[in-house]
């Protein structure tokens, strides 16, 4: 006689998963609301009046062609940050791999700075880009190139871009490493015989079974890039100059942090949230499909 | 149980004893030496009386400070005392009833008040439009113009008192090598300070004492003119723009590339012990074209708020410790400690008969700019939202001295921007 398999419904998973459920509601679906509420309000500081105003909040982003550059800006410094975080990381996760002798000291140098926090990656930035006493500006002057971190848009931009990257090559670099560990060594051995070319194997055999962690990292970089770099952000050129390196997040913080626009930064952080979800959306959609795993 | 006992005496004893000393604490934004100074002062606040103890709390930078007070006001929390920068003085004086006057707290506490106390810059700007005073000044300070007199003294040129004459003189640097000047903070000294030294207005209202300002003088002849002057001398090399980083125009002045610094009078101190060339320190100049009877500048710094709504105890204590730290002793010694301006007049006068003034003569500049004739707008400004349209003239500076745009369409930029953020904040405060 066959035993039917049958939950019974009882309270108890549902008492397990309100601390669960409580925390996000409390950190993440209440100051959502209330986001999204004080969008569409004109309010001073001190919470001591507050007036409804529509989608004047909305309305005065979107005609601010400070605010469109933003956007532009926050995809722009994504993409490249992810990429070359990316594949940076895997070139050294591949060729680290591949080390028979002395591989633990390769793997120990290249994790190093796994635990820097963005803004302390970004103070030593500041120092080392300085432009009176910066080391690499003074290498760059040897070289004739006036590299200004303070005055130059592309210029600062540039440093932040090394900075970011350098911080997360190696976070990459872990992943990368032990997915790379994980596939069967029998598999490479199969295609060893069958095809001689390294970058051929790789491409056809190593890079496919790496795709899901190559697709978390991806997802995970994409995160970095947009909301983490914050801190090198503020540490290193404050959004300046000229407002070239403003990132979305940098902005919300500045209007509603130092600004204490409250309305303002209240309707940028309810575009972002948008922007979020449409990439994830999209991310799970195009991508995730194109994932074996 | 007899052990219990003892205890729960003990700690009656104890609590009564905690009961008679009413306690305050004071949220600040000062680190470093600066903090320790702050903390030296609170202790011997304490150590003076037995009745009130005063507690200080270092919060971070200014904004960090203002916006932990907001948080804290909002959730019934805040301190009683909290210090807002120059940039923030709107922000609280608009908000009705969150900070009490100090005018009023120490009336009401018995101390005897008299706005003529204080030094004429100071004076009034934390005061509102009638000239009471809400904010009590503290640490205080005004631009200066600083200069390397060796490489001055090689040029054979002396510093500058206006802006005509420093651009003869930045001709005779530039023949030896030197680039002239550089200046930290371009909207405080390059707008506010110009506007107060000239005795120009910097905003609409009365610059905005009256009511919520809603435009800001800023794209006017008088500033066309010295920004495309500006410009030109950044082009000629003479005025060296390094972006809007503090430091990173004061560095230069102190590893002599440039031999002028425009930098606030609170520098003096870390400057004197770190340069390796003799210092000197004169007015912030101005244009004779614009205003031949030029006169004084606007404090820059922060002022100490007391929180409204505290028990009356609380209150007492807080007029306590602001008539302790008026006093001219204490202002001395804040003064010679970090460089900051003295906010009264005895306290300037103490510390002249002190002799100090006859060893640093630096220290002196920043008062007595502060203390020239001033008029109509030379009393302070008020600006909502001033933090956001001060990063506006960031931007666009940065843009016109990396050769972006022209200065009239920055201005036109910050204009139109500014208008849009003051007229918002002054609809938040009705």
């Amino acid at each position: 006689m066959e035993q039917r398999q049958q939950f019974t419904h009882s309270a108890l998973p549902y008492a397990l998963l309100v601390p669960q459920i409580a925390i996000i509601a409390v950190f993440f679906f209440y100051p959502a609301a209330e986001a999204i509420y004080l969008s569409f309000m004109l309010e001073d500081p001190w919470g001591l009046s507050s007036t409804f105003v529509g989608l004047e909040n909305y309305d005065i982003i979107f005609s601010s062609a400070e605010y469109l550059r933003s956007i532009f800006f926050t995809v722009g410094f994504a993409i490249v940050v992810s990429f070359l975080s990316l594949a940076i990381a895997l070139l050294l996760a591949v060729k680290a791999n591949n080390i028979l002798h002395g591989k633990s000291a390769y793997k120990i140098t290249l994790t190093w700075v796994y635990a820097v926090a963005p803004a302390v990656a970004g103070i030593m930035g500041g120092f080392i880009f300085n432009p009176h006493i910066g080391v690499f500006t003074d290498i760059f002057a040897s070289l004739g190139w006036d590299f200004s971190l303070y005055t130059n848009p592309f210029d600062a931009t540039l440093t932040l871009v090394l900075v970011s990257v350098w911080k997360q090559v190696s976070v990459n670099f872990i992943y990368f490493l032990a997915g790379l560990q994980s596939i069967s060594y029998a598999v490479n051995e199969a295609a060893m015989l069958d095809c001689e070319s390294d970058r051929r194997r790789f491409w056809t055999i190593t890079f496919p079974l790496l795709a899901p962690t190559g697709f978390f990292l991806l997802v995970i970089n994409l995160t970095y890039a947009f909301f983490e770099t914050f801190g090198v952000i503020d540490t290193l050129t404050s959004g300046g100059p000229g407002g070239g390196t403003t990132s979305l997040v940098y902005k919300i913080y500045r209007d509603g942090f130092i600004g204490t626009d409250i309305g303002g930064s209240a309707a940028q952080s309810v575009v972002l949230l948008v922007l979020v979800l449409m990439l994830t959306w999209v991310q799970f959609k195009f991508i995730e499909k194109r994932v074996h795993y | 149980m007899k052990k219990q006992l003892i205890t729960g005496v003990l700690a009656s004893v104890l609590s009564t004893t905690a009961m008679a000393e009413t306690n305050i604490t004071w949220w600040h934004a000062m680190s470093g030496q600066l903090g320790e100074t702050v903390n030296t002062i609170a202790r011997d606040f304490n150590a003076l009386q037995d009745e009130y103890k005063i507690t200080p709390v270092f919060k971070g930078s200014y904004v960090e400070t203002l916006t932990a007070g907001i948080a804290a006001y909002r959730a019934d929390q805040a301190p009683n005392i909290l210090q807002v920068a120059d940039v923030g003085a709107a922000t609280i004086i608009n908000a009705p009833g969150v900070a009490k006057p100090v005018e009023d707290i120490l009336v009401q506490s018995g101390y005897s008040f008299n706005n003529k106390d204080y030094i004429a810059g100071v004076r009034n700007f934390y005061a509102d439009s009638n000239g009471k005073m809400i904010g009590m000044p503290f640490n205080s300070s005004t631009p200066v113009l600083y200069y390397n007199k060796d490489i001055l003294a090689k040029a054979g040129v002396e510093a500058p008192k206006t802006y005509e004459d420093l651009e003869q003189v930045a001709k005779k640097l530039k023949a030896q090598g030197y680039a002239t000047f550089s200046q930290s903070l371009t909207p405080w000294i390059m707008f506010e300070n110009f506007k107060s030294r000239h005795n120009l207005p910097v905003a609409n209202k009365n610059n905005g004492f009256d009511a919520p300002a809603t435009n800001i003088m800023i794209n006017t002849p008088d500033m066309a003119m010295h920004f495309n002057k500006l410009k030109e001398w950044s082009d000629k090399g003479y005025y060296k723009y390094y972006g809007s980083d503090w430091d990173a125009n004061q560095q230069p002045f102190e590893k002599e590339k440039v031999a002028m610094w425009l930098g606030s009078s609170g520098s003096f101190g870390g400057l004197r012990n770190r340069v390796d060339f003799e210092l000197g320190t004169t007015y912030l100049p101005y244009w004779k074209s614009v205003n031949k009877e030029a006169g004084r500048t606007f404090i820059g710094g922060a002022a100490l708020f007391a929180i409204d709504g505290k028990p009356q105890k609380e209150q007492q204590a807080v007029a306590a410790f602001f008539s302790y730290l008026t006093s001219p002793e204490t202002q001395m010694f804040w003064h010679k400690s970090t460089g900051y301006v003295t906010v009264t007049k005895a306290a300037y006068e103490l510390t002249k008969k002190s002799g100090y003034y006859q060893e640093q003569p630096d220290a002196e500049v920043g008062v007595k700019q502060l203390s020239l004739p001033g008029g109509e707008w030379t009393r302070g400004y008020r600006l909502g939202f001033y933090s956001q349209i001060q990063e506006v003239m960031h931007r666009e500076f940065d843009n016109v001295f990396a050769d972006r745009i022209t200065v009239e369409k920055a201005l036109a930029n910050i204009d139109k921007e500014s208008q849009v953020m003051l007229n918002r904040f002054a609809r938040s405060v009705r």
